[in-house]
């Protein structure tokens, strides 16, 4: 059991330094740098402030946040967002009221102010830069998915 | 007293019989220029971001705030200190506020904010007061970095230039009814820290909408 166990680690231990060994010579890689040195830090970008909303990719997705937020407070004292966003502001604001899912809690119960699990935004949403992101996002949304479907059907049916 | 006053006057009208007249118009010239001129070197020595740091309960609280935020670092590289807000720069209003300070030399004497837990205890009623006195000179330390009237509409975003535009413009709201929290962070504006009866609609984040209190401290407890 224990010879095993030594055996195993060592063959464990020879694959990872070959795939270490791999990684520095001709594998692709998005390191700028070889792994035993630091890479130069990417340029932070400024958060995107268009104030146009974006498509969501299926209903669910919590929207992305079209604006910037750099030093919005959310903590236990007060939260930012929601000078603008809650329900009693938006009428000053023209801001859209956070979604009234927010105002359940985790059994489904009706809340009469948001619920302490949806309280911290960032968790779901998010601000966007305007990065390349290095590793493109494959995703496809339900529409695309159902109109290659129904192509593909025509294409069987000829 | 009467006596003593009226024999002072008498006193004081008397031509001097001991010093000269250069000596007194030379002399009071002289102690003059180094009264005033000492008490505008104190006054001014007073108002440096090095003096207000001078103070533990500033360095380690407001000024600690004061660094994560866009007066401290900001694209320009133009910075605003501790006076540049809290000090008017009007002389008589300036005068004013440095005698009403007077009441954070007792504060620091008798030690009400020695830690993180008394000035956060202390924090909500701080700020409320400068809230108070931002609104009641409409923003005035704001407005002697930003004026309305030069703000450029097309270099701020469409959300920026509506609600200048709206309640800016037309003098509905002044600048700390919505960027409070700018240079600090928050005090806790939960209705048990401010009290349910002390709502105020020009806050940002004092509904019941915003702030769930202890629900979120028993929930965030609970992870």
């Amino acid at each position: 059991m224990r010879q095993s166990t030594l055996a195993l680690n060592a063959v464990a231990i020879l694959v990872l330094s070959a795939g270490i060994a791999a990684t520095q010579s001709d594998v692709a890689q998005l390191r700028s740098a070889p792994l035993a040195e630091n890479a130069e830090a990417p340029p932070m970008r400024a958060q995107m402030d268009t104030d146009l909303r974006q498509v969501r990719n299926y209903p669910e997705q919590p929207p992305v946040i079209p604006h910037a937020i750099e030093n919005y407070q959310v903590d236990l004292n007060a939260n930012k967002c929601l000078t603008c966003h809650a329900r009693a502001r938006t009428g000053q604001s023209q801001a859209p009221m956070v979604s009234v899912t927010h105002y359940t809690d985790r059994d489904g119960q009706v809340l009469g102010a948001i619920s302490a699990r949806r309280y911290f935004c960032t968790q779901c949403h998010v601000p966007q830069h305007p990065d390349d992101p290095a590793v493109t996002n494959t995703f496809v949304d339900i529409d695309t998915l159902l109109a290659e479907e129904a192509a593909r059907g025509a294409q069987a049916d000829d | 007293m009467k006596t003593f006053l009226k024999k002072f006057w008498a006193a004081m009208r008397l031509p001097s019989t001991h010093f000269s007249l250069g000596f007194l118009t030379l002399g009071g010239f002289i102690c003059g220029v180094l009264f005033w001129g000492g008490f505008n070197t104190a006054l001014e020595a007073t108002n440096t971001e090095a003096f207000c740091v001078g103070c533990h309960e500033m360095e380690a609280n407001v000024y600690a705030d004061l660094q994560t935020t866009v007066h401290w670092n900001n694209s320009s590289g133009v910075r605003a200190g501790c006076p540049d807000c809290h000090v008017p720069h009007n002389w008589t209003d300036k005068i004013a506020r440095k005698v009403a300070a007077s009441k954070e030399v007792y504060g620091w004497l008798f030690g009400t904010i020695d830690t993180e837990e008394e000035f956060e205890a202390h924090r909500l009623t701080m700020a409320r007061r400068e809230w108070a006195r931002f609104r009641a000179n409409d923003s005035l330390e704001c407005r002697n970095c930003h004026s309305y009237a030069a703000m450029d509409f097309a270099e701020q975003s469409q959300r920026a230039s509506d609600q200048h535009e709206r309640f800016l413009a037309t003098g509905e709201r002044t600048c700390i009814d919505c960027h409070a929290g700018i240079a600090h962070r928050l005090p806790d504006l939960s209705e048990q820290a401010r009290g349910p009866a002390s709502f105020d609609d020009r806050m940002p984040f004092t509904r019941r909408d915003g702030i769930p209190g202890t629900r979120l401290q028993v929930y965030l407890d609970g992870h």
